[in-house]
């Protein structure tokens, strides 16, 4: 019932590696794609990306389940670029109110590739990353408050438990003579009763929650760590890794001719 | 390598003794104090069962003991409450000595802090600041006190079943090494099988630290022989003292039988007396309302695979029973049978993954035969559900609008309402906000405001959890009325003197092979 992020059974190269070091790659390779709107940057990230699917432990069937709204998303997205960004170039399909140019059409795939380009990262790194080591890496390597890091990650364990909670309400309710079916305004209203529901039952449990790990001496103390969030080569070669993609696909858009900066020099 | 971890154990616990005097405690909010004038010294090693109706301050007294009181309430609200007197642990406030208590609560999932088995036994020893390489044999010698050694450091804590979860927290609490073990009703929402795990869990890891134990349970035949004394507390007031009674188990339960009876603890040996069916019904009798023919359940919706639609895989199946006017079905069998699911599929809240649920032209009255397909105003007058979390049901500010709340949707007059109010014992609550009200009280409301829309079946999941003898007579008692009347109940229960009370048929759920 519960979808939780779960490494076992994933023993990927990458899965070995600090997930704070990932964390930089993958933010690395972001932010570059994210300057320019042009096909040769983020074709070139793209292939490298899916050259790392193994060493991720990541499939395609794999990422099609975890990941096929944000592959459908960059789909339509590309589409309705090249069917709406202006024409220039031989005209390719022309339905009367809109029409696909060449010109357009590579508006399109180029959006359609920086879409996924930008998403794959992201998957890539909850695929290899569990979120408890994440999290002993956000606190013990990047210095974050343990409070902070410790209490999200226990709060983010509760959520798996809302999701179940939500569909019990709404059985609950509908128990009550509440419909979930009906009129929009039915509907909407329905909705929200159920959601006090919930928020009732999250405050509760998040209360109790509270409770417990006060109890086990959880505070402002100073603390130790179980587990030693270290850093090895294979982090090194990570970095290394998100560089030289970022590097790569901006060198190959620059020598294309491809490359625009967004929002320089407008 | 350093000798087995059992045998260095012992002494690196030190019992704690606990002092109270003329202590008393009031909630921020609240007029009442929860505690007052309470008395009472416990020594280095004790067991104490704390016993005492609702409303007696149990729960209160535990967590001032653990240092947890007063930061964060049960409601989540901070804020000015009040305290006197005094309440030491080793002579000292128990809010500045972390670690020297471990307190359990009673429900199984906000015991679990983190993802993975060994962490979450862990991290009460990291906030210690215990050094690492001590705190990992901590954790295996724990696990194995607990029972749960076999289980891989980086076991899933969600794939865990309610015992075995409280039996975790246990172990995360032993890690610590405290000197005083508090346990908050820490088996009411487990089945029998679970609430003997925890509590031979329990007393193996006392005899081998010696730990002081403080634990307040209604169930006092399941903790009588694991004590040395049981301490009675009674609400407070400014005349009598907090502490009742205080004694060794048998002589406290010798000379305060019926005092305990009447106040709704479940003495050891003693079933409430129920109110009989007026006559035998022999089973196959009755109008058929409702009936499940191989039928397979699962709480998942169909699952998307990309554009493929995956048919969950079902908890249980080729489940068939028949649901009669007047006649009782009680679900029974092991946690993870799907008993709930199964309750729910019967009652139209869930979509049967295989096989039919069919309603008859005697219950459906023109609504179509598969309850899953009824408008929610069809439902509630056909069949009612009554959930284990009486919260969950909850959908007005006040009792009285929550009993009127059926009626009023299907366009009825109100007259069963009054006759709820009185029967349940509700009256004296119509203007209090359903969330304030006690467990006893809350269990009553849930059934009244279904009954209220004059469902023909009744089904019931868990009614009796946690629940104090004097409820669970009174809802046995109130439910073979219903019977006699031709309502069809359904429930589902671990409780074998509930389903003796109520007789009828009794459908026996086996573990699904291959789950864990």
């Amino acid at each position: 019932m519960r979808q939780e992020l779960n490494l076992r059974g994933n023993a990927a190269l990458l899965t070995r590696a600090n997930p704070l070091s990932k964390l930089a790659a993958v933010v690395l390779i972001t932010v570059v794609l994210a300057l320019s709107i042009d096909w040769v940057s983020a074709s070139v990230a793209l292939v490298f990306e899916l050259l790392v699917f193994p060493l991720a432990g990541l499939t395609f069937a794999l990422l099609w389940q975890r990941g096929w709204p944000l592959i459908l998303a960059a789909a339509v997205g590309g589409w309705s670029t090249s069917i709406l960004a202006p024409d220039s170039g031989r005209t390719l399909i022309d339905a009367g109110i809109w029409t696909m140019s060449e010109g357009s059409l590579e508006t399109g795939v180029g959006f359609l590739l920086r879409g996924l380009a930008i998403a794959l990262p992201a998957v890539l790194l909850m695929s290899c990353t569990d979120p408890t080591d994440l999290a002993d890496a956000l606190a013990q390597k990047a210095r974050l408050p343990h409070r902070f890091v410790l209490g999200t990650l226990a709060a983010m364990r509760l959520m798996g438990l809302m999701a179940e909670e939500w569909q019990t309400i709404g059985m609950a309710r509908r128990a009550r003579g509440v419909g979930s079916r009906g009129s929009l305004v039915q509907r909407v209203k329905a909705t929200l009763g159920q959601s006090f529901g919930l928020l009732v039952q999250a405050i509760r449990r998040a209360s109790r929650l509270a409770v417990t790990m006060e109890a086990r001496g959880f505070g402002g103390g100073p603390r130790t760590w179980a587990r030693v969030s270290a850093y090895s080569l294979l982090d090194a070669w990570v970095l290394a890794g998100g560089l030289a993609v970022a590097g790569l696909a901006v060198t190959a858009a620059v020598w294309a001719g491809t490359w625009n900066m967004l929002w320089i020099g407008g | 390598m350093a000798a087995p971890s059992h045998a260095a154990a012992p002494h690196t616990v030190r019992p704690a003794a606990v002092t109270a005097r003329g202590w008393g405690w009031r909630h921020a909010g609240r007029t009442r104090p929860a505690v007052q004038a309470l008395d009472l010294d416990i020594s280095p090693g004790e067991r104490v069962l704390l016993l005492g109706p609702s409303g007696a301050g149990k729960s209160t007294l535990l967590h001032a003991l653990a240092g947890v009181l007063g930061d964060v309430d049960d409601d989540g609200e901070a804020g000015e409450s009040d305290e006197s007197g005094s309440l030491l642990v080793d002579g000292g406030s128990p809010r500045g000595q972390r670690g020297r208590a471990g307190l359990m609560q009673q429900d199984p999932e906000t015991q679990v802090v983190l993802s993975r088995v060994g962490d979450d036994v862990a991290f009460g020893a990291e906030n210690l600041a215990v050094p690492r390489e001590a705190i990992w044999p901590r954790v295996h010698e724990a696990l194995a006190d607990v029972g749960l050694s076999h289980l891989p450091l980086d076991h899933p804590t969600s794939a865990l079943s309610g015992g075995q979860k409280q039996r975790l927290a246990l172990a995360g609490i032993l890690a610590m090494r405290p000197g005083l073990v508090l346990l908050d009703e820490p088996t009411a929402n487990l089945d029998p099988a679970g609430v003997l795990e925890v509590r031979d869990a329990v007393a193996r890891s006392l005899d081998k630290t010696g730990a002081t134990l403080v634990v307040v349970e209604h169930r006092v035949s399941v903790w009588k022989d694991l004590v040395d004394r049981i301490v009675v507390l009674q609400p407070g007031n400014h005349i009598d003292p907090a502490v009742l009674l205080d004694g060794p188990p048998d002589q406290v339960l010798a000379d305060a039988r019926s005092m305990l009876i009447s106040a709704g603890v479940w003495v050891p040996g003693y079933v409430p007396a129920t109110r009989a069916r007026a006559a035998d019904v022999p089973p196959g009798t009755g109008d058929l309302l409702l009936a499940a023919e191989a039928l397979a359940v699962s709480r998942q919706r169909p699952r998307r695979r990309g554009f493929r639609k995956i048919p969950p895989v079902p908890v249980q199946e080729g489940i068939t029973a028949q649901v009669r006017a007047g006649q009782a079905l009680t679900v029974t069998g092991p946690n993870g049978a799907g008993k709930s699911t199964f309750a729910l599929t019967l009652a139209g809240l869930l979509e049967p993954v295989d096989g039919a649920v069919s309603a008859t032209t005697a219950l459906a009255r023109g609504a179509g035969i598969d309850p899953c397909r009824w408008k929610a105003e069809q439902l509630i007058e056909r069949i009612g559900t009554v959930f284990q979390e009486p919260e969950h049901q909850f959908v007005t500010g006040n009792v009285l609008d929550e009993l009127l709340f059926g009626p009023r949707h299907l366009g009825h007059g109100a007259e069963r309402v009054d006759e709820l109010l009185e029967r349940l014992r509700l009256t004296h609550l119509v203007d209090a906000n359903p969330y304030t009200l006690s467990g006893g009280e809350k269990r009553r409301l849930s059934v009244a405001t279904v009954l209220a829309a004059s469902p023909q079946v009744l089904v019931l999941d868990e009614p009796t959890f946690g629940q104090d003898a004097n409820t669970w007579a009174e809802l046995a008692s109130f439910l073979s009325e219903l019977l006699d009347a031709g309502t069809a109940v359904v429930s589902v229960t671990h409780d074998a003197e509930f389903t003796a009370a109520l007789g009828g048929t009794e459908l026996k759920l086996a573990a699904e092979a291959g789950r864990p």
